[in-house]
C-alpha cells in the first residue's frame, strides 16, 4: 500500500491571556489508499488535525509538524499560493453544515462548475456535462433542475450531496470529510456516506472521516484514530472497535443507547480520568 | 385523562399543509416517542401543542383542557417545551439566572430565588453557575439550563424536541439519565421528537412512526426492542439504524 500522507508529530496551538494553548498535541499517522476515521468528542482536536493538514488554520492559530507530507510534497513548506493548487485537486474537504457551507448567490451547477474551472480549463459544453454527470454520481434526481437551483431550494440531505460532489468533481486523490452527516437524518447519512465511499473503492481515493458518530465511521472505516484532547488514545482496526481498550473509548462506546436498551441509566464518562475536555 | 389529546390535528405553514389529520393519546405519566425523517411534521406537532405553530384546526387538550390558538397560559403552566439546540435556546445577553426567573415573573410566582436554587439542583449544575452567561458553558450544561427553564414552572407536560442530537455521545448519555431521573421523580409526561431509535429504546414507553405529515404506524418500545414493527416505512428505518449498530456491535 501507497503511502499518501504522513503525519508526523503534528501540533496545532492558539494563544490565549494565560499563554499558547494546544488543542493538538503531537499525533502522528501514515495514511494509504485507504479509510481512517478519526472519532472524538467536541473540542477532542479531531476537527483541527483535519484544517492542519490542509493549512486552513489562519493566525494566530499556530501548526507545527516534524514531518507533513503528502505524496512526497511537503506541506509545511508549501506557500499560500502552492497550497491553492493542492486544496480542491489534490485534498479537498467536506465540511459539516450545508447551510453554511454553500454559497447563497450561487446556483449549485455554478458552484460545482466552480471548483472545476480553478484547477482546470474545459470547454463549457464539457464542464456542464460534467457536472450533471456529477450530480447523477451523487445520486441527485433530475440534475438538470437541480443545477439551476440556489441552496435555499434543496434540503439539508442534498445540500450535503451538492457539496460532495463539488468536492469530487476535481477527482482528488484523498478526502477529508469533516462530519459530512452530523446535520442529517439518520435515513439520509448512510446514503451520503456510500456517496463518499465509491470513489474510495472505485479509484482508490483516500479517505479520512471525521466523527463523533463511533457507529457509523466503524461501518466506514478501515482504521479508527480514537481522540481525546489532542492525542490519539487508541488506534485500532474498524471491526476491532468493540475490543477497544482504552477508558476513554470503552466509556464512548458505552455511553451509546442500544435498539434493546435494558439498563436503567447509562453509564457517563468520569471526566477527571482524562484531564480533558 | 390523557396528558395530550389530538384529535384530527391538521397544521399549516402559509399555504402548506404539514400535518395531515393526526390522532394521538398520550397517557398522563407516559413517556412517547415521535420519529421519523425530517419534515415528517413531528416537531410541528409540539410547535403546534405549545402554540409557536398556530395555524392549526382539529382539537389539541393538554390535561382534559383544550388549547386555544392564541397564548395560552394555564396550557403554559402544564406544558413547556425544551429545544434542540442548546446553543440558540438561550438569551446570549441574558444571565442563566434570569432565563430562569423569568417564567416565574411572568406567571407572578413568588419566591424566586429558592426556586432557581433548588431548579439548579434538580439538574444537576453547580450554584456557581447562577450568574454566568450561556456563552461560558459548554453544550451539555447548556441543555441542563433549557431543561430547567423548562421545569421552573412545574409543568406535569415536558415537549422536547430532539434535546440530545446537537451533544456528543457522552454527554448525551448524562442528559438521558437526567430527563429519565427528573421523570421518575416529578411524575412528568414526557412527548419526545427524535429520530434516534436507540434513545426512544432508552427513554419511551411508546413510539408513533410519522411520514409524510402523518402517523404511520404505532407501537410499544417492546416492538421496537424485538425489531417486530409492522409497516414497511418503520421497518426502513429501524433497517437504518441497525446496520450502524450491528458493524459496531
Amino acid at each position: 500500500m501507497s503511502t499518501l500522507l504522513k503525519v508526523e508529530n503534528l501540533r496545532v496551538s492558539f494563544p490565549t491571556h494565560r499563554g499558547r494553548v494546544e488543542v493538538v498535541k503531537g499525533i502522528s499517522f501514515t495514511l494509504g489508499r485507504e479509510r481512517l476515521g478519526i472519532v472524538g468528542e467536541s473540542g477532542s482536536g479531531k476537527s483541527m488535525t483535519g484544517r492542519a493538514i490542509l493549512k486552513l488554520i489562519r493566525k494566530p492559530g499556530l501548526v507545527t509538524a516534524d514531518k507533513l507530507e503528502f505524496e512526497g510534497i511537503d506541506l509545511t513548506a508549501q506557500s499560500e499560493k502552492q497550497m491553492r493548487s493542492v486544496r480542491g485537486a489534490r485534498i479537498s474537504m467536506v465540511m459539516q453544515d450545508p447551510k453554511y457551507s454553500l454559497n447563497p448567490v450561487m446556483t449549485v451547477g455554478e458552484q460545482i462548475a466552480e471548483a472545476l474551472v480553478t484547477h482546470q480549463k474545459l470547454p463549457r459544453r464539457e464542464i456542464e456535462a460534467r457536472i450533471i454527470a456529477m450530480l447523477e454520481a451523487v445520486r441527485i434526481n433530475d440534475p438538470q433542475r437541480v443545477a439551476k437551483l440556489y441552496p435555499h431550494e434543496v434540503s439539508g440531505g442534498m445540500g450535503q450531496r451538492v457539496m460532495i460532489a463539488m468536492m469530487l468533481i476535481p477527482e482528488p486523490e484523498l478526502l477529508i470529510a469533516d462530519e459530512p452527516t452530523s446535520a442529517l437524518d439518520v435515513s439520509v447519512q448512510a446514503q451520503v456516506l456510500d456517496i463518499i465511499d465509491d470513489p474510495v473503492t472505485r479509484k482508490g481515493m483516500g479517505l479520512i472521516l471525521i466523527s463523533h458518530d463511533l457507529n457509523s465511521v466503524s461501518r466506514y472505516c478501515d482504521r479508527i484514530l480514537v481522540m481525546n484532547s489532542g492525542v490519539v488514545v487508541e488506534e485500532c482496526a474498524a471491526g476491532e472497535l468493540a475490543n477497544a481498550k482504552h477508558p476513554y473509548t470503552r466509556g464512548l462506546l458505552a455511553a451509546m443507547p442500544t435498539i434493546n436498551e435494558s439498563r436503567d441509566e447509562l453509564p457517563v464518562l468520569d471526566r477527571t480520568q482524562w484531564a480533558g475536555t | 385523562m390523557n396528558a395530550i389529546d389530538l384529535k384530527n390535528l391538521d397544521i399549516s405553514y402559509g399555504d402548506t399543509k404539514v400535518v395531515h389529520g393526526v390522532n394521538l393519546a398520550v397517557a398522563e405519566g407516559e413517556s412517547f416517542a415521535l420519529v421519523g425523517e425530517s419534515g415528517s411534521g413531528k416537531s410541528t406537532i409540539l410547535r403546534a401543542i405549545a402554540g409557536l405553530a398556530p395555524d392549526w384546526t382539529g382539537d389539541i387538550s393538554v390535561l382534559g383542557r383544550a388549547r386555544s390558538h392564541g397564548v395560552d397560559r394555564a396550557v403554559a403552566r402544564q406544558c413547556q417545551m425544551v429545544f434542540q439546540d442548546p446553543y440558540g435556546s438561550l438569551h446570549p445577553r441574558k444571565t442563566i439566572d434570569s432565563a430562569l426567573s423569568e417564567p416565574l415573573a411572568i406567571h407572578g410566582l413568588g419566591n424566586r430565588d429558592e426556586r432557581v436554587e433548588a431548579m439548579l439542583k434538580a439538574v444537576g449544575l453547580d450554584q456557581r453557575f447562577r450568574f454566568r452567561f450561556p456563552h461560558q458553558l459548554s453544550g451539555g450544561q447548556r441543555q441542563r439550563v433549557a431543561i430547567a427553564r423548562a421545569l421552573m414552572l412545574e409543568p406535569k407536560v415536558l415537549l422536547l424536541d430532539e434535546p440530545t442530537s446537537a451533544l456528543d455521545v457522552s454527554v448525551q448519555a448524562e442528559i438521558l439519565n437526567l430527563l429519565k431521573r427528573l421523570r421518575r421523580e416529578q411524575g412528568l409526561t414526557y412527548l419526545l421528537v427524535t429520530h434516534n431509535l436507540p434513545v426512544v429504546s432508552f427513554l419511551c414507553d411508546r413510539l408513533a412512526v410519522m411520514r409524510h405529515g402523518r402517523i404511520v404506524e404505532v407501537a410499544g418500545v417492546d416492538q421496537l426492542k424485538h425489531g417486530q414493527l409492522v409497516e414497511a416505512y418503520s421497518k426502513e428505518l429501524l433497517a437504518a439504524t441497525e446496520g450502524a449498530n450491528r458493524a459496531a456491535g
